[in-house]
């Protein structure tokens, strides 16, 4: 390996590298330890500064059947829970593949400095989490998130890899019909930098920003789905949207904010405003089987999973947003428009502050709330785009030759909902096969590709046209609009009405956008920023829309008033995102077909 | 429930800058960084501000309010006065980019100075074992958010350009006690601590734990038992005379020196002559 060369341009910069990755969360950060240990000269771009990625949001775990807690996990067990949480439209190779390699890699987070929780024999604890049937969540604390970027990042620099900071890609660069770089520029100058390379992974995160009420940063205005579709890759899945169902709505200030799921794998219960426990109301014969249909029973199992079913509050995440959405329209609701999250009651105060305590810290600290003595106001949150690029299940390689996705970019893995706790794990599952194989695939070509120095030309033009004086419209304001739109006409409930008007608005906001005009000089100016992303967020937005008003049914993250139930025809089908000449299109495809020895999975012990 | 809140914000570059006035509309149940979004939106759309969660858990948008170094998504507006004239500028010890943007270049650098961490070769596929009560020792400071508000707020360096070559900051020296309790590390960096990262020039007045969001007792639970295991090693007369004649010896880690050689891997702009 040598030095990456850099080279003045005219205008910008220019390096070289084997793989460059896009994003430095828990995925990013991954699949550049592993491109690296491959032996690729491998570089990360950053929009932020490192370690400042949306992972350390994560707070629940990592999923992983260790059978640290209950010997009788495996990976079958959390295969079968993965598909059926996704209402089995989940890619079976990728649920596959992750329930089979998520214990190998958390275990490996541990040779890297990893500090997990512990079981009283001294091994990873495991805790509760809803869908997964034994506790499987390697966690710390509800920080775990935290704890897998500080040792993936510590890792990496470590290993030397180049880190390009607060740096932003506008443009993936193409020869021909292969990827050949990425374009973009530095925040804190503004001036442009081009990275060469044969691979690129996209680890970019979602596109929660695009919603109104959300637990997502500012980051997340879905740069990679939006680069990979103009590149000409697919995404898939894009109509499936998570709504976290347990968000802070008081203040205002903190609306959407996460509230982590292990306050009810630890024992916390959802009330509504009579008291009731009325998760017990919404089981699903989809998951009754598994499910306690008395508190009693309910309360049993935290103590023996074997003999008890599940609480209806560890419900997927889809059901349980359902059901807080339902009880808030009934008038059942809480002052400030949520229900009731009660850890109070359930546990001591002191198990509170050990198991949850920037929980405890953030409701302190922002609403004035002792969680210890008073229940949490809670209503269902944007939180996570199941879509994503489509990628090969072995080797994350999307449709475009050199193209690579992994993580909240990707789709397939989650099928139509996701649930909490293998988020982490996937991350560094496929975090760590996208590496070898971008690695890999520049490994073996004989030739460097090149971008035409036309299309270099092009995405500086395009970069620099918000600066053109010309314009009477502020990002911000079209921004916002957006975000309300998405939420309100695009959100936890739809109807085809609603979304053919939310399109109708999105048209209107990209002729609106084209007449931004930024204001000041182009070192680290926001308003710039937010003027480049909006084109990203209008992209995915519109994505997701077309997507879900096609799909005619209501599955996971995706629900609708006008198709209530959930269709067998349309459980057969994933829904392909593709662009061409900035126009987005729809396509159908049969899901793959799962293996028999698999299928049985789901036959047995319902 | 709302009042237009006076904000001062300090605008400018590496150039030079000053202070600009504003009147922001804001609601109830605010914090510091909402009036700045909301300044930034409808006032002045180029205002330079890091921010990422938002909820007190990734340490981007450190600056000082009214001179106190603090997260601006945790300073409620309920905690100062209505009336009150609200100052935000940006931290002191690092070099300013752009209004409340400092350069943090400092800390990336110093993170690679620290030795890695290096457990046992031997406990392939999950055999590690460790008792909770030892991982909480580290544990605390492994909930350090990187906000560097306590490297901001440490007079060793602050205002004091000269020692940032050879002291790492509150913020590492507790990476390096965390290493150090850490129970499945092998390697001794108390000699590194001290010589390297200038765990001397800490003089313990605990102001970096005062400034500390994740509350982490840095100076009680890290630095100060760092020192005592350094002065244990280095300066103790019956521990120097016990090892010369045998009847003690060392941890059994390995000594190291500092990591981090060769070029640095954080990249910067380039700096063109025509731009």
């Amino acid at each position: 390996m040598t030095a990456p060369t850099g080279a003045h341009n005219a205008s910008h910069e220019t390096h070289d590298y084997d793989v460059v990755v896009i994003g430095a969360g828990g995925s990013g950060l991954r699949a550049a330890i592993a491109a690296h240990e491959s032996g690729a000269r491998t570089a990360i771009v950053t929009k932020s500064l490192l370690g400042k990625a949306h992972t350390v949001m994560a707070e629940g775990g990592i999923a992983a059947s260790m059978g640290n807690v209950w010997p009788e996990d495996n990976w079958q067990v959390h295969f079968r829970d993965t598909m059926r949480g996704g209402k089995m439209l989940n890619n079976w190779r990728m649920a596959q593949l992750h329930a089979q390699e998520a214990p190998e890699r958390v275990w490996e987070l541990e040779e890297w400095g990893a500090l997990f929780d512990r079981t009283k024999d001294g091994k990873i604890s495991q805790r509760d989490f809803g869908g997964h049937r034994y506790a499987r969540l390697a966690h710390v604390g509800d920080r775990t998130g935290l704890e897998m970027i500080r040792t993936l990042q510590q890792r990496a620099v470590e290993l030397g890899i180049d880190v390009y900071m607060e740096c932003t890609v506008t443009q993936l660069l193409k020869d021909g019909d292969r990827i050949a770089g990425t374009f973009g520029y530095w925040r804190e100058t503004g001036s442009f930098i081009q990275l060469n390379a044969p691979a690129v992974i996209i680890a970019t995160g979602g596109i929660g920003k695009s919603f109104k009420v959300t637990s997502n940063s500012w980051e997340y205005t879905g740069d990679g789905h939006a680069l990979a579709l103009q590149a000409g890759a697919s995404l898939i899945n894009m109509e499936f949207v998570q709504f976290h169902p347990t968000g802070m709505v008081w203040p205002l200030s903190v609306r959407g904010l996460l509230i982590t799921e292990s306050v009810r794998g630890e024992g916390g219960v959802l009330r509504n405003s009579d008291g009731k426990r009325f998760m017990f109301d919404y089981i699903t014969d989809y998951f009754k089987a598994e499910t306690a249909d008395t508190e009693e029973e309910a309360d049993r199992w935290y103590d023996d999973h074997i003999n008890n079913r599940r609480p209806p509050e560890l419900l997927p995440r889809d059901e349980v947003a359902r059901a807080i959405n339902s009880e808030i329209k009934a008038g059942r609701g809480s002052p400030h428009g949520g229900v009731f999250l009660d850890i109070a009651t359930r546990r001591s105060a002191a198990d509170i502050h050990k198991r949850l305590p920037s929980m405890y810290h953030q409701f302190k600290e922002l609403a004035d709330v002792d969680i210890t003595k008073d229940p949490m106001e809670v209503a269902p949150t944007c939180h996570y785009v199941m879509g994503g690029v489509e990628v090969d299940p072995e080797t994350q390689a999307a449709t475009v030759a050199g193209l690579y996705a992994v993580g909240e970019a990707s789709g397939g893995m989650h099928g139509s909902n996701r649930l909490g706790g293998n988020s982490l794990s996937d991350l560094i599952v496929f975090g760590k096969r996208a590496g070898e194989s971008a690695a890999e695939y520049a490994a073996k070509l004989d030739r460097r590709p090149a971008a035409p120095a036309a299309d270099v030309a092009n995405a500086i033009a395009v970069a620099l046209k918000p600066f053109d004086d010309n314009g009477d419209e502020n990002a911000y304001t079209v921004q916002q609009e957006l975000q309300d739109v998405m939420f309100s006409l695009v959100g936890i409930i739809r109807t085809g009405a609603e979304m053919e008007q939310a399109l109708a608005e999105i048209e209107k906001y990209k002729a609106r956008v084209k007449r931004v005009t930024v204001q000041g000089g182009r070192a680290y100016n926001p308003g710039w920023h937010v003027a480049l992303d909006i084109h990203n967020m209008l992209t995915v937005s519109e994505a997701c829309a077309k997507a879900a008003l096609e799909r005619k049914e209501s599955r996971g993250g995706h629900t609708r008033d006008d198709y209530p139930k959930t269709d067998p025809e349309w459980g057969k089908i994933n829904l392909i995102v593709t662009e061409e000449n900035g126009a987005i299109s729809i396509t159908h495809k049969p899901l793959p077909q799962m293996p028999a020895d698999l299928a049985q999975l789901f036959e047995e012990a319902k | 429930m709302g009042h237009t809140q006076k904000m001062r914000v300090w605008r400018g570059d590496a150039a030079g800058g000053g202070f600009v006035d504003y009147d922001v509309p804001v609601e109830e149940g605010e914090v510091v960084l909402d009036a700045i979004h909301r300044l930034q939106a409808t006032q002045a759309n180029d205002l330079a501000v890091r921010w990422n969660c938002k909820a007190g858990k990734c340490g981007s948008c450190s600056a000082e309010i009214n001179g106190k170094p603090r997260l601006m998504c945790m300073s409620r507006l309920s905690s100062y006065d209505p009336d009150e004239t609200i100052t935000v500028t940006p931290m002191r010890t690092f070099p300013v980019i752009r209004d409340l943007v400092t350069d943090v270049t400092f800390n990336y650098e110093k993170a690679r100075e620290v030795p890695s961490f290096a457990p046992p070769s031997d406990n392939q596929g999950g055999k590690f074992r460790m008792n909770q009560l030892d991982v909480e020792r580290s544990q605390e400071f492994r909930k350090c958010i990187e906000c560097f508000l306590c490297q901001n707020t440490c007079h060793v360096v602050r205002d004091h350009e000269e020692n940032k070559p050879n002291f790492a900051g509150p913020r590492f020296l507790i990476r390096y006690a965390e290493l150090d309790m850490h129970p499945l590390d092998t390697v001794d960096r108390k000699n590194t601590a001290q010589e390297d990262a200038g765990l001397g020039y800490c003089n313990i007045t605990k102001c970096c734990s005062e400034v500390c969001p994740e509350n982490i007792h840095i100076t009680d639970n890290g630095i100060i038992p760092l020192k005592e295991r350094v002065v244990d090693v280095k300066y103790d007369p019956v521990v120097f005379i016990a090892k010369k004649i045998g009847l003690r010896k060392d941890s059994g880690r390995t000594p190291v020196g500092p990591a981090g050689g060769g070029p640095s891997p954080i990249k910067h702009p380039e700096k063109f002559a025509d731009s």
